[in-house]
């Protein structure tokens, strides 16, 4: 073979080849979620055990004055339901991290890491591919919802998909840059404590900060501050068809800086070059 | 498939020769690489070069830093110190360029177990970017090369341990990269196996052109013909043709010119480690 072809070979990628690329990390992902069922099984169980005995128990106890975006007093079960849905996104994408981290366990990720794609874009891809699975389980939830009573308009069901993409991007970066960070699969089970239950009880998920500020002012200023808040309450807005500005700049701004904290840890010359190679290697 | 004692190259080092001859870009060029982990130094200086259409033994011990040095040519890892370059491409300032020419079968199964034969390959080619027409075309092909044809469908863990080392040499020649790097390919496997995926890499270096870095410990694996790299605590003893350095170092054999190089006791046995 002559060495001369180095100089026909192509700088760049096209389009198409960028398109292809990302189809794959998709396709993949997509397939291993359908082999994985019980994983779609668990992500719906989860927040319909919330919907149909947590918020059934508590539907005399917590009541709920009329706020925005709702126009009328509202049930329960209707209040949580934004916040369940923003909870399968916070879920399955602290078990995408999770899945990266099994996958540099098992050498998996080398593959991704190897390809000659910009490395940007193929944590991006990925990023993309667990938000995708994230809507399937989303939309999943609101089919079986509606025969619970929880309706929002038609138009809500389409005006929520952004507001989901945007909210799933930034859980999926928050658990990517987490990822970076675990050297060994066993040590994920702490960060989700430390995250995943914080994020989701430090918000309005389940009780309006109205609620939260009379019982706990310093409460209220940590769920303020909780990335989570306000993509629950995009997600709420966005379902009835309403856009809450602030909480679409907080969740914009935190999907970009999660995302760049992500490549950055990915870096090779940084997140992963401090690890010595596992086991016999060296 | 089995092994080919021939070999075709036993190369001037490519760097002697001039750098603006296109003949002399060598297909791999380590330049002063050093690596460190904290204190810890993995590599130390490192200078070797893989030319095209040859086939180089990397020796070492199990610790030696061949799986670091692997790690910094798939840029897994960032370079600290000297250079990589592929095919001339510094895998630093150009990692596409350098990427795209390379293959990689890693120490460690890189295959997805739950996903079948042929769509590990076509996930491979879409990180590619390969479009599916062509990369179910190039899939068939190199199933049909390695004799899996026949698996397409099944799941990767329901296959041998040498049918995927195969299925990851296929994988990895997928994309018709021009530098094929194989970290201990054959650990873990029986003789047979071990003989069969060694013939099969050479066979590519005739048939393809393909270079070939081979990381290995078993001294089995290399034949005189070959060209050798003795890494040892970090550092390059020796690189050449392995019968230069046998004769360099009064030994009779691959076994003894190691054991005088690196002054270690190994085992009478046929592995380094």
């Amino acid at each position: 073979m002559s060495s001369t072809s180095v100089n026909r070979a192509p700088s760049g990628f096209s389009l198409t080849q960028y398109a292809t690329c990302l189809n794959g990390i998709v396709w993949r992902e997509a397939l291993r979620f359908v082999h994985q069922r019980e994983r779609f099984v668990s992500a719906l169980v989860r927040p319909l055990v919330w919907l149909f005995i947590f918020a059934a128990g508590f539907r005399q106890v917590l009541g709920i004055s009329i706020i925005p975006p709702y126009e009328t007093y509202i049930l329960y079960e209707v209040y949580i339901a934004p916040g369940l849905m923003a909870m399968i996104q916070l879920f399955n994408g602290m078990q995408s991290s999770l899945s990266m981290v099994y996958d540099r366990e098992m050498g998996n990720m080398r593959t991704l890491l190897v390809s000659p794609l910009p490395r940007w874009y193929l944590l991006f891809g990925k990023l993309v591919a667990g938000t995708a699975v994230s809507l399937l389980q989303v939309y999943a939830f609101l089919v079986i919802a509606w025969f619970w009573d929880i309706a929002p308009p038609p138009i809500g069901y389409f005006t929520v998909l952004p507001a989901l993409i945007l909210s799933g991007l930034m859980l999926g970066a928050l658990g990517m840059l987490i990822s970076s960070g675990i050297k060994q699969l066993e040590n994920f089970a702490g960060v989700m404590n430390f995250v995943i239950f914080p994020m989701f009880f430090a918000s309005s998920a389940l009780y309006p900060l109205w609620r939260v500020q009379e019982g706990s002012p310093l409460l209220y200023y940590v769920c303020q501050f909780n990335p989570f808040t306000h993509a629950v309450e995009l997600i709420r807005f966005a379902l009835y068809g309403q856009t809450n500005w602030i909480s679409l700049a907080v969740v914009f701004c935190c999907t970009t800086a999660f995302m760049i904290g992500a490549i950055y840890a990915y870096d090779p010359s940084r997140g992963l070059v401090r690890r010595a190679p596992a086991g016999g290697e060296a | 498939m089995t092994a080919i004692s021939a070999h075709t190259t036993g190369p001037a080092p490519p760097d002697s020769r001039p750098r603006d001859d296109p003949a002399a870009v060598s297909a791999l060029s380590i330049d002063g690489v050093s690596h460190s982990y904290g204190a810890r130094r993995a590599l130390i200086d490192v200078n070797f070069a893989v030319a095209s259409a040859s086939f180089t033994a990397l020796l070492g011990l199990n610790g030696a830093g061949k799986s670091t040095l692997f790690s910094l040519i798939t840029r897994l890892f960032g370079i600290q110190a000297g250079r990589i370059g592929i095919f001339g491409h510094d895998i630093g300032a150009a990692p596409s360029e350098a990427l795209r020419l390379l293959g990689v079968v890693f120490q460690s199964r890189t295959l997805d177990l739950d996903l079948s034969v042929i769509q590990n390959l076509l996930y491979h080619a879409a990180l590619h970017g390969i479009a599916k027409r062509e990369a179910r075309r190039r899939s068939d092909e190199v199933l049909t090369r390695i004799g899996l044809a026949d698996r397409a469908g099944s799941k990767v863990r329901d296959l041998s341990g040498g049918q995927m080392r195969r299925l990851e040499i296929a994988r990895a020649l997928l994309h018709r990269p021009r530098l094929l790097l194989l970290d201990e390919a054959t650990v873990g496997l029986d003789v047979k196996a071990r003989a069969d995926i060694l013939g099969h890499v050479r066979q590519l270096v005739i048939e393809q052109g393909i270079g070939v870095l081979w990381a290995t410990h078993l001294f089995d694996e290399i034949i005189p013909g070959d060209d050798l790299v003795v890494l040892h605590q970090g550092r390059v003893l020796a690189h050449g043709p392995a019968t230069n350095i046998i004769a360099d170092a009064g030994a009779r054999d691959i076994n003894s010119a190691f054991m005088r190089l690196t002054g270690a006791a190994v085992d009478p046995g046929s592995s380094a480690s």
